[in-house]
């Protein structure tokens, strides 16, 4: 009966409708949601914040699992997309006449971040590791101290009163637009060049990969997901300043893809709604709202000592987390594995194996 | 026909003389051999044909193409395949990726094609993977396609590491040591093998060994190098016999 079950289950998860089936419920989950006010405005708003940051979080695991490269530039990309998609849709579009402007603004936020993914992509031809690595930080505060110093957007008191346009079916069309994208870039000649750069550069070069445009394209890509994640929330916040957009919300993306694990979509989902979850539960508000249910001579002291102290906490505990997951689980939950339905069949038929490439765990590197 | 024609190359790292006034043709279907005591320069001339470093001095030209200045991605993809001395995999990937990897070149789908997966993608991909597995049944890989190459024997990495040059579908081939490490029965096997492929794929070679075996053994013409200088150019029984050689190699021979 188990082994029916199994083979039942297995069949289920290699079947080709699997993956557009799902797409299809979620679309109309993500239009029936805020229709029928099918969940509470909280959910409906965590819901949005988990799409964003698995747009964050996979194009971040382009460039800094599937590549091996170390980028802190990605709140840079996402605050350079902010900023043009709000100017774009409080100064220039009529957005509130024609609402269609309002992916095209989101779009253009996502090309102005690619254009200078682009001018990112140029040192990393050069250096590798530690050093782009700063040369990333250092393109972040760029960005950060520009617009501090552009009075014209507000400075460094930023920007209020966007319209709120982002709606969960738009999060949920860009999400899986560009989770596909970034899909069919991995299984490419170019992915394949992506990874052949982290296994060994020079190697890759001298087997006729064009290692320059490869890494041009891996930046351009992951910089235009990540403005297009930084659009979608900047009218989801409705206010944006250039605080927002600093080195911790690059950590953040950092946690996310680590601990979902490196080179895996799959793990990339994960990670963010894992990490975005435990961020909300660890709200001093959200853990009494859970922890309500207690009785009150358990509840009392503990809302007295712990939950209203949680606030500083989690900033504590978030970080505590990496460090745990960097030492124990360094791997984090999918790494270099994927889940099934994203591979395309052909990739699949020649790696019957559930792995992108397959994770052994009897490394024979002393064979050599 | 010539298909490659190295004139005077010279090359420098800071004030040593790595290779001086080298000089080499070689004709389409050549099987040649460079051999040299360690240090000689060996290693360097590849890296100077396959773009690696940039000579300091004189000209390659391939199938009439100058390539001194390319870039190594642009002269593999004027079918140039190399392997190295030490073993350079894509190490945790899969066999077949490593295969599949080296068609980048003769890939012809472009970025957006490839984001997407329409187009030339399908058609293209499909080639790929045929050919890379006819690539592996050559070479004997074929059930361990799936395998990171890493966990492979010695032996089988060295052979994955051939048909790994042989996916960019070389006119030229140059094997760095392919006999290192290999013992006298899977030297003979490795010998055979070379023959086959450059029979079957048109290949002309230049391979640089000291398993004297098999230099002596399949090459048709032999360059000798020392300290950066061409001590001699012929075939092996000229090489055998030239003094010159042997004092390079066996130290001055007392009169």
């Amino acid at each position: 009966m188990m082994v029916l079950l199994k083979q039942r289950w297995d069949a289920l998860l290699e079947s080709a409708w699997l993956v557009p089936l799902l797409l299809v419920i979620g679309f109309g989950l993500a239009f029936a949601i805020p229709e029928y006010h099918l969940l509470s405005v909280y959910i409906q708003l965590i819901l949005m914040y988990i799409g964003i940051n698995i747009i964050l979080a996979t194009s971040l695991n382009l460039v800094n699992g599937y590549m091996g490269e170390f980028s802190l530039a990605h709140a840079g990309f996402m605050a350079v997309g902010a900023y043009t998609s709000v100017l774009l849709t409080m100064k220039v579009f009529p957005v509130a006449d024609f609402p269609f402007l309002f992916p095209c603004a989101v779009l253009i936020g996502g090309l102005v971040a690619a254009l200078l993914g682009m001018i990112v992509a140029i040192p990393s031809f050069k250096v590798r590791g530690d050093y782009l690595a700063i040369i990333t930080l250092a393109f972040l505060m760029i960005v950060k101290s520009m617009i501090e110093n552009i009075d014209a957007i507000g400075g460094p008191r930023g920007m209020s009163g966007i319209m709120k346009l982002t709606t969960l079916p738009w999060v949920f069309f860009w999400a899986t637009t560009l989770l596909w994208m970034i899909r069919n870039f991995i299984y490419s000649k170019y992915g394949r060049g992506v990874l052949a750069i982290r296994e060994d550069e020079i190697a890759s070069d001298l087997m006729s990969v064009n290692t320059q445009q490869v890494k041009f394209f891996a930046f351009m890509l992951s910089s235009f997901c990540a403005g297009i994640a930084g659009a979608l929330f900047a009218h989801l916040l409705q206010f944006i300043s250039p605080r927002i957009f600093d080195i911790t919300k690059s950590t953040d993306i950092l946690i996310m893809v680590y601990l979902g694990g490196i080179a895996s979509i799959g793990g990339s989902i994960l990670g963010a709604t894992i990490f975005t979850v435990l961020l909300e539960i660890l709200r001093p508000s959200t853990m009494a709202a859970l922890l309500s249910w207690l009785p009150p001579f358990i509840f009392t002291p503990l809302n007295d000592y712990v939950i209203s102290h949680l606030g500083i906490w989690r900033m504590v505990i978030m970080p505590l987390i990496l460090i745990l997951v960097m030492l124990y689980w360094p791997r984090g939950i999918m790494g270099l594995r994927e889940f099934r339905g994203f591979i395309p069949r052909r990739d699949k038929q020649v790696h019957p194996h559930n792995f992108l490439h397959e994770a052994t765990n009897n490394d024979n590197s002393d064979r050599q | 026909m010539t298909i490659l024609i190295a004139n005077k190359v010279g090359h420098q790292f800071g004030g040593l003389c790595a290779v001086n006034d080298f000089n080499l043709k070689l004709h389409y279907g050549d099987l040649m051999g460079v051999i040299g005591p360690n240090g000689a320069g060996k290693t360097t001339l590849f890296n100077l044909i396959t773009g690696v470093y940039k000579a300091s001095e004189g000209s390659i030209l391939f199938k009439g193409i100058e390539i001194v200045g390319k870039k190594p991605n642009q002269i593999a993809a004027l079918r140039i395949g190399r392997t190295f001395q030490n073993i350079r995999l894509f190490r945790d990937l899969s066999v077949l990726d490593n295969v599949r990897i080296a068609h980048h070149s003769q890939t012809s789908y472009n970025v957006l094609e490839g984001l997407l997966h329409c187009g030339r993608y399908a058609r293209e991909e499909q080639r790929i993977i045929d050919n890379s597995l006819r690539l592996l049944a050559i070479f004997n890989l074929s059930h361990l396609a799936n395998e990171t190459a890493k966990n492979l024997p010695y032996g089988l990495q060295r052979r994955l590491e051939i048909a790994r040059a042989l996916a960019i579908s070389p006119e030229l081939l140059l094997l760095d040591e392919p006999a290192a490490g290999m013992n006298p029965f899977e030297i003979d096997e490795l010998m055979g093998l070379i023959q086959s492929i450059r029979k079957e794929f048109q290949l002309t070679i230049l391979l640089i060994e000291h398993q004297m075996k098999l230099v002596m053994g399949i090459c048709e013409r032999i360059h000798v190098l020392d300290f950066g200088e061409t001590l001699a150019v012929g075939s092996p029984e000229m090489i055998q016999n030239n003094p010159k050689v042997m004092e390079a190699y066996l130290g001055a021979i007392p009169s």
